[in-house]
């Protein structure tokens, strides 16, 4: 009984301890140290994508051995959402109205930030480079305080069109898109492009993400007389659509890919790796598997950085670099900010980067945002299945300006 | 959690409050006035953000609650509580944002929808036995994230993009923020449940619902038409959930599918679980427990949470085998044994 009342008092006194917390007037900013708020789903669903807040732990506690920011140490506090909106909405009210944040970070998922965009930018906190590749992040006029950080979706149905219009003026093309905000951006994306040729140029179709195939899809686009495919689908139909349209005796003179699904696993892997050549994706980040990197100065900068910091993460996820780049860019932010870290202040820098080039971004490929365009990233580079691996080629492409 | 057992449930009824006889008025009086201000104070005492956690716990008390009915007092395991959860939340969100009405009226269509569905599903999965009835209830919580999304039905639910609606501000010129207001409205309506279920428990039906529970066969030999009480049962513990739900999007401001995954219902049962089977009170510590103890968790470990919230979970159970409510009856026979 003695131990059971001991463990009980403990756990209570646990559960009382009370969050210690002050105004200023700067919140989240004194004068030794800046707070920066973060959630990730470190349990669930989506918990592989954790990673990415356990990098920029290490990344911040780098900074702070390296004597911080403006004569700040960076305090960076990360929460547990589990990849589930409500949980999403607590940690973020507990960041900013009780740890005090000066802003939220890399906030990760595309439920989890429409869950808390309204209250952020009612508040008026800045919610900084999220991890989500929808468009909507981009809205500087309505959510003025959020910004995303890679290419949208939207940006990159736009590079593959460019792409194609470049090489063949006059295509047909079958866009088989997944019916949700996902696949939807690319359609926006294609139209961006085409314009009044859209009804013209594209026969489009879609799926739900609960079908259980989409052979029938894939037929009509092809007796639909489509010479180009624009495939813009989660990893296991994009798998399924592969595997048919070569099986049905299909070769569209250009098939593009979402770069969402072109993972070698579990994607090219099962479709069958002879059966996918010629497919085209793009990228916009440097594969850490990819052997023309190793005597690349960026990548060797990650890789130190990985082997002082995370001596047991493994080099071969692409979330590590991922990570680096989007903290590099926040540090950037930061620097510009000269020692003012009002959230105006912060929020102005961040739509203010000229041209930055974190290490782990292919070249040519550059951060740049103004008060006019929250889309950090807008340039990919184009690269082909040979059957074993994707191979970059041409140069950066940049999305349309829309 | 002996769902099957008689002895828990009659202790909860004769533990709290004390039994009937031994309590003068004044001191029930002062329970119901003590328990009342412990409602209310976090309110003037607590910050927003504090509140707002608290106006989660209360709620997921609430959905719990529902749960408890079903499977505490009528013995039937029900896996897919979060289905109900998120149609009582989405009937909210869509006349809401869609239709332009005030939360209050709200309520009642959600209870009534979700009563209805409780009834719908109850009719035929109730004739099924034990770990069938589970899965089946189980089902239904993998599917409704899904069915969400579905495209003929995604002009009203928003899809995945889910849907956006606002806290109601406080009536009358009140002076209170509108997370205090939430606060309020939730500890009202999860109080005005718990207290018809409380009724209902101590009622001829609350009695015939335990019956059926320990011994299906004694109590049709009673004349109880065992089918249609379960059903009903059913039916009700959906409409409470449901309830739960409908606060919730309101509380949150936002439902979208990823809300509402499987884990719901999974949490809903770890928080009946351990607040206690059968336990009215239980409830409201499994509430609190569910939404205060992943916290704990990640606290001490980001690298592996779940693996904390198992190993707390787990000490629980050791501790408290038979629940919060369990611990309480304990001590409530040692002070009785010691008088």
């Amino acid at each position: 009984m003695l131990n059971r009342r001991t463990f009980l008092a403990a756990s209570a006194a646990g559960l009382a301890m009370p969050g210690i917390a002050r105004a200023q007037e700067t919140p989240g900013v004194t004068a030794t140290e800046i707070r920066i708020g973060n959630t990730m789903p470190y349990s669930g669903p989506a918990s592989a994508y954790g990673v990415i807040g356990r990098s920029h732990e290490a990344f911040f506690r780098m900074v702070n051995d390296q004597g911080g920011i403006a004569g700040r140490r960076i305090n960076f506090i990360t929460y547990d959402d589990g990849y589930s909106p409500p949980k999403t909405v607590e940690q973020t009210r507990r960041l900013v109205e009780q740890d005090r944040v000066a802003f939220t970070f890399n906030q990760l998922g595309t439920a989890a930030n429409s869950a808390i965009l309204r209250y952020m930018n009612q508040r008026k906190v800045p919610h900084i480079f999220l991890s989500t590749g929808a468009d909507k992040w981009g809205n500087y006029q309505d959510t003025p305080w959020t910004i995303g950080w890679q290419p949208s979706y939207r940006t990159e149905a736009q590079i593959y069109m460019k792409h194609l219009l470049a090489e063949r003026p006059n295509p047909r093309i079958g866009l088989l898109y997944q019916n949700d905000d996902f696949g939807k951006d690319y359609v926006t994306g294609v139209r961006d492009i085409l314009g009044a040729r859209y009804d013209q140029m594209v026969r489009a179709v879609s799926h739900e993400a609960t079908d259980p195939t989409i052979d029938s899809q894939v037929v009509s686009l092809q007796q639909g007389g489509c010479d180009v495919m624009l495939t813009a689908t989660t990893p296991k139909f994009a798998a399924q659509a592969i595997r048919r349209v070569f099986d049905v005796g299909w070769r569209p003179a250009f098939y593009y890919l979402t770069n969402v699904s072109i993972s070698v696993g579990t994607v090219m892997e099962p479709a069958g790796p002879e059966k996918g050549v010629g497919i085209i994706t793009s990228a916009y980040l440097k594969d850490p598997t990819d052997p023309g990197w190793d005597n690349d100065a960026g990548m060797r900068e990650w890789r130190a950085f990985m082997a002082k910091h995370i001596p047991n993460g493994d080099q071969k996820d692409g979330s590590y670099p991922f990570a680096y780049g989007i903290a590099q860019t926040l540090m950037q932010v930061l620097k510009q900010c000269e020692g003012n870290f009002s959230r105006e202040s912060i929020m102005k820098q961040a739509a203010s980067i000229r041209d930055f080039i974190p290490a782990t971004l292919i070249p040519g490929i550059k951060v740049s945002t103004s008060p006019t365009n929250f889309h950090p990233i807008r340039q990919m580079q184009l690269q082909r299945w040979t059957g074993q691996t994707w191979q970059r080629f041409g140069g950066v492409i940049e999305g349309a300006n829309v | 959690m002996s769902v099957s057992k008689g002895l828990p449930a009659d202790a909860a009824i004769a533990a709290i409050p004390l039994p009937a006889a031994a309590t003068p008025a004044w001191q029930r009086i002062a329970l119901v006035l003590l328990g009342l201000a412990a409602a209310i104070a976090p309110i003037f005492v607590l910050e927003s953000f504090h509140l707002f956690q608290l106006t989660m716990a209360v709620i997921m008390a609430l959905a719990v609650l529902g749960l408890n009915i079903v499977t505490g007092y009528n013995g039937q395991i029900s896996l897919g509580h979060g289905a109900f959860f998120a149609v009582g939340a989405y009937c909210t969100a869509i006349l809401m944002s869609h239709f332009d009405w005030s939360f209050w009226p709200t309520l009642p269509i959600s209870a009534a929808v979700c009563a209805g569905l409780g009834y719908g599903v109850g009719f035929p999965a109730l004739r099924l036995a034990g770990h069938y009835l589970a899965l089946t209830t189980f089902s239904l919580a993998v599917a409704v994230p899904q069915i969400l999304k579905h495209k003929s039905i995604e002009d009203w639910t928003g899809g995945v993009q889910g849907l956006f609606l606002v806290k109601p501000d406080a009536p009358f010129g009140l002076p209170l923020s509108s997370d205090q207001w939430m606060y309020l409205v939730a500890v009202i309506v999860a109080g005005a449940c718990f207290l018809l279920v409380w009724n209902l428990i101590r009622s001829r039906i609350g009695r015939a619902l335990m019956a059926t529970r320990d011994h299906a066969t004694a109590a049709e030999a009673m004349g109880m038409d065992i089918g249609s009480l379960k059903t009903k049962a059913f039916a009700l513990s959906a409409m409470i959930t449901g309830i739960a739900g409908s606060l919730s999007a309101v509380a949150i401001e936002f439902v979208a599918p990823d809300s509402f995954s499987f884990g719901v219902s999974i949490t809903l049962f770890v928080g009946m679980v351990v607040g206690g089977v059968a336990s009215i009170l239980g409830s409201l510590f499994g509430g609190l427990f569910v939404l205060f103890v992943p916290n704990i968790a990640e606290a001490i470990s980001k690298a592996a949470p779940g693996v904390i919230y198992g190993v707390i979970l787990i000490l629980f159970l050791f501790l408290l085998p038979d629940g919060f409510a369990g611990l309480l009856r304990r001590i409530a026979a040692k002070l009785r044994g010691r008088g």
